[in-house]
């Protein structure tokens, strides 16, 4: 099966993202197709759309358009880069540089963005809760959750449980349940616990390169003292951090989501999957799940494996899946884009869910259940469509509570 | 305008904070310094009042606590100077013991203004701002929002928050200390990049003070207030739920 | 004023602040316990109209000049100091408001008295005053022995009941001896501003009343803004009622809103998603009310209950104004 270390390779820390000055040079392939701006679900309401905005920072116009609104209105869909010809960075490149330039100026920032940074670098998680409470939520589980330090022996899955899945009181209960589905499948895990900290997903695209360096040089430092096979990770964002960044700074890892780390066991699963839910259910792929890393099919597969699902399908779905608005840390901005849009993206979302008829949305990314929540709440579904995290609907036919 | 902000460490709430076995203080052990938030604002005030008047900030903070990244944070901030003030004292001192030792740091200095946060979470007594005011002859006003220089020169206009809303504008004549409530703009950020190229390369000047003979505050004992573990859950009707919650709002007095 | 209690009055715009019909109702309790007289010191324009109302105190001690119309520390302070230094009152009670907070530190380093603040209890054991402070947010008590000198006191507004202090009768009415003519007074007041006009600033309201989806539609509003207005205080809501466009922005409580830290929060209707909590749960007083009896606003809320909102409103606002007249008559 290999060996328990985990690859760490030591190279040389490299950039994660460029500064503004040397946008241009890495545009200059840029066509000026518009491909980004017709994608863009943000698109109309930026001040200069990406293609433009590309095309100003080429020319040399760089306070108009980090003054503008453009920078804060990305929220890191991806759309635009998996359809660029060119296969520029945007998301990734463009508009984390435009963040550090609007934060570089002093200019001022939005309130809830400016206290989730400060709290990451305080605590090491958004929300300003210690670092001594991380775990808490592994009380009530009702199975044993292994903190690695205390156990000090390797283990075949870390399970990095990350910010909100351990601290907000609706992901915890969905941790909870992913903890007794890895009980009952006699899963080899362990968690950090205290000694975990943010990932960083949301600090690196708010243009905060000097937080998410050191939040990367601590997690590597903690990930380095253990011996796992692999890592699970619950959060689509921290897991494509830790998947597609982190190898740029010297942390290599074999890392699988849990949509992954389950449908490889869904053969075990499915006799245990025995209570018939009778529902229709309609998954959405969230982006970092999705067009970032390209799991559609094992989320897919473990719901079709819980016996009275239906699954259908939104009009929108898998690479073309719309976004939910949150992710490039625009969960923290969300004041902000409300004030210039008039249908939030969330809202456009559930409108398709509810559209196929299902009364299931399932997701599997900590952000979604209380964002579509709100939103089936404002287009009047309340009682007709409900969020359910697919670790959910699993205990759920498991009749794990 | 010469502004002094004094910036006072405190105890983090999000780490907790533990009574000690003696019971009479808290457990130094359990704690985690943190800048006192109304500091924070103190700090944000003088510089948007520094770059209006083309002045100076000059930061000073006891040595208590992990004094050093609050002082390189204003640094970052645009702060002039800052100054670790050693006291030689183990324990954070009392306010009045605060105050007198700012008092003789800063007497004579040519400071127009000092600034610093109208309250700390572990204020027991009085503020030390008016404190540092009364020892200083210096006028004072608190739970100030806003500060201008006035057209005239030597005095400059605040305005110091009432409840419901309302402020009062008040001229205060030069020199004098102001306990800011909150800044008109809230704290600026610091990139954490920049911080730390200003913990390798800022300078954090230090200074002796000889704390004055101790007058301590009486303290019998620390103690915490009974916790419960969510709602205490009224039953009934909805007219007997209603009853039960108008008598507890009579109880608490919340019935006009 | 002679090793008694002294209250220092606080008047706005007219009218006696509820504090110092507070600090007089306990004054009383401590004088009487120590064997001592309680008095008021008073500044003001025009004072005449206030010291009917300072029955209970034996003595009210006045200083009425056009220049106190409203409050400077430096003013009150140097007014005061040299009654204090003769008089040598045991206590000197004060309000722990935009008032006393200012007050206490000044006269306290001024006229070399130690002070306290954050007091919620004072009571006479065996011959000495002892305070209880609260400190840290409220996480932690101070009990504090007071010295036996004279001693500056702020206290928590709310925390003795003014109706104790409400007592009528003609105290003495005298000059505060020792009050210099022309004290040195480097803060003038200029004028007042004025809240904005018809935008209410929730974070400044005692009493929230606020609600969720629970309450269906915008329709139902006017029963949750007919209950704040019998308690004195505002409504506001989460984050869905805002979407919707029953309320505007700034009466949006949580993450992307305001943080509110009344004396009083009703949670009606509203499931108290953490976005939402996190904006309310300082409150004093937290009182849920949810038709799901695992919403999770009942941790974050003090007391609650599983009834329809839109089934209690009309009875809350009913046995508000029925105990409301019950207390005035």
């Amino acid at each position: 099966m290999g060996t328990l270390q985990p690859e760490i390779t030591l190279e040389k820390p490299g950039a994660v993202f460029p500064e503004i000055a040397q946008i241009p040079e890495l545009f200059r392939t840029c066509i000026q197709c518009g491909v980004c701006s017709g994608s863009c679900p943000m698109g109309e309401v930026m001040d200069f759309s990406p293609r433009k905005a590309a095309k100003m920072i080429a020319d040399g116009r760089f306070e108009e358009v980090v003054s503008s609104n453009t920078p804060w209105l990305c929220v890191a869909c991806h759309t635009c880069q998996v359809r660029c010809p060119s296969q520029l960075l945007i998301p990734d490149g463009l508009f984390p540089a435009l963040r550090a330039a609007v934060m570089a100026e002093g200019k001022p920032m939005e309130q809830d963005l400016q206290k989730a940074l400060q709290n990451t670098y305080l605590y090491g998680n958004p929300m300003g809760q210690s670092p001594r409470k991380r775990a808490e939520w592994t009380n009530t589980a009702g199975v044993p959750v292994p903190i690695i330090s205390q156990i000090k022996r390797p283990v075949e899955a870390l399970w990095i449980v990350e910010c909100y899945p351990s601290y907000e009181p609706r992901n915890q209960e969905i941790s909870r349940k992913l903890a007794r589905i890895l009980n009952a499948l006699g899963v080899d895990f362990a968690i950090l616990g205290h000694e975990e900290r943010c990932l960083g997903d949301c600090e690196w695209l708010a243009g905060e390169r000097g937080l998410f360096e050191m939040l990367i040089e601590r997690n590597i430092e903690i990930l380095g003292k253990y011996r796992f096979k692999e890592i699970l990770i619950t959060d689509p964002h921290a897991y494509r951090t830790l998947l597609n960044i982190y190898p740029r700074m010297g942390g290599t890892f074999r890392v699988k989501h849990y949509v992954q780390f389950l449908a490889e066991r869904l053969g075990q699963l499915k006799p245990l999957l025995k209570k018939k839910l009778n529902a229709t259910v309609t998954y959405h792929d969230s982006c970092c799940l999705g067009r970032k890393t390209g799991h559609y099919d094992e989320p897919r597969a473990l719901l079709q494996g819980i016996p009275g699902v239906k699954l259908v399908e939104m009009i929108q779905n898998r690479e073309s899946a719309l976004c939910c608005g949150g992710g490039a840390s625009t969960i923290y901005l969300d004041r902000y884009i409300q004030e210039r849009v008039k249908d939030r993206l969330a809202d456009r979302r559930v409108e398709q869910a509810t559209a196929t008829g299902a009364e299931t949305l399932a997701v599997a990314c900590p952000f979604e259940p209380s964002r579509f929540e709100d939103a089936i709440k404002v287009i009047n579904q309340e009682g007709k469509l409900v969020v359910r995290d697919v670790i959910e609907l699993l205990a759920e036919s498991m009749e794990l509570g | 305008m010469n502004i002094a902000v004094l910036a006072k460490q405190v105890p983090d709430l999000v780490e907790g904070v533990e009574i000690d076995a003696g019971g009479k203080a808290v457990d130094p052990t359990s704690i985690r310094f943190i800048l006192s938030e109304s500091d924070d604002h103190a700090l944000e005030e003088a510089l948007l009042l520094k770059e209006r008047t083309q002045g100076r900030v000059e930061v000073f903070s006891l040595e208590t606590g992990e004094v050093r990244d609050t002082l390189c944070t204003a640094l970052a901030k645009g702060a002039d100077r800052v100054v670790t003030v050693q006291t030689g004292l183990e324990l954070p001192p009392d306010n009045h013991t605060a105050a007198k030792m700012f008092a003789s740091l800063l007497r004579g200095l040519p400071f127009d203004l000092v600034f610093t946060g109208v309250r700390a979470i572990d204020d027991l007594d009085g503020s030390l701002g008016g404190l540092l005011a009364g020892y200083l002859g210096f006028p004072y006003v608190g739970l100030v929002r806003k500060v201008e220089a006035a057209a005239a020169g030597g005095a400059v206009v605040v305005q110091k928050e009432y409840p419901g809303g309302y402020a009062a504008e008040m001229e205060v004549r030069l020199p004098a200390v102001l306990g800011i409530q909150a800044a008109e703009q809230p704290p600026r950020y610091v990139p954490v990049s920049r911080l730390r190229q200003v913990m390798k390369t800022g300078t954090v000047e230090e200074q002796m003070v000889s704390p004055p003979p101790a007058e301590p505050v009486g303290i019998e004992r620390l103690f915490k207030p009974e916790e419960g573990a969510g709602a205490a859950m009224l039953s009934g009707s909805p007219d007997e739920v209603a009853r039960q919650i108008v008598n507890l709002l009579s109880e608490r007095r919340l019935l006009r | 004023m002679d090793k008694g209690i002294l209250v220092v009055a606080e008047h706005f715009q007219g009218r006696l602040n509820d504090i110092t019909f507070e600090l007089l109702g306990k004054g009383r309790e401590l004088a009487q316990a120590l064997g001592v007289k309680l008095a008021v010191v008073l500044f003001g324009d025009g004072t005449a109209k206030f010291t009917g109302e300072l029955g209970a105190a034996d003595a009210v001690y006045v200083v009425d000049r056009p220049g106190l119309r409203e409050f400077a520390a430096d003013a009150y302070c140097g007014l005061l100091e040299a009654a204090l230094k003769d008089a040598q009152p045991r206590l000197v009670l004060m309000g722990s408001t935009s008032v006393g907070l200012d007050l206490l530190s000044l006269l306290s380093a001024a006229a070399n008295l130690p002070c306290i603040d954050n007091c919620m209890r004072l009571e006479v054991k065996d011959g000495a005053v002892v305070a209880t402070c609260q400190i840290y947010g409220g996480k932690i008590y101070a009990e504090v022995a007071l010295p036996p000198v004279t001693t500056l006191v702020a206290v928590v507004p709310g925390t003795f009941p003014a109706e104790a202090g409400k007592v009528s009768g003609q105290p003495v009415v005298a000059s505060l001896p020792l009050a210099p003519e022309r004290p040195v007074v480097r803060t003038v007041f200029r004028k007042w501003i004025e809240p904005p006009p018809g935008d209410t600033d929730i974070t400044k309201v005692p009493v929230l009343v606020s609600v969720g989806r629970g309450i269906q539609n915008a329709e139902n509003l006017p029963a949750a803004e007919e209950l704040a207005e019998v308690l004195g205080g505002a409504v506001c809501g989460s984050r869905p009622v805002i979407d919707q466009g029953w309320l505007p922005l700034t009466r949006q409580v949580g993450k992307s809103g305001m943080t509110v830290k009344p004396k009083l929060y009703f949670a009606l209707g509203i499931s108290g998603a953490p976005e939402h909590v996190e904006g309310m749960k300082q409150s004093e007083l937290i009182v849920a009310v949810n038709t799901d009896p695992k919403a999770p606003i009942f941790g974050a809320a003090h007391y609650g209950a599983v009834v329809d909102a839109l089934d209690l409103l009309p009875l809350l606002v009913e046995e508000v104004r029925k105990q409301s007249v019950k207390k005035a008559g």
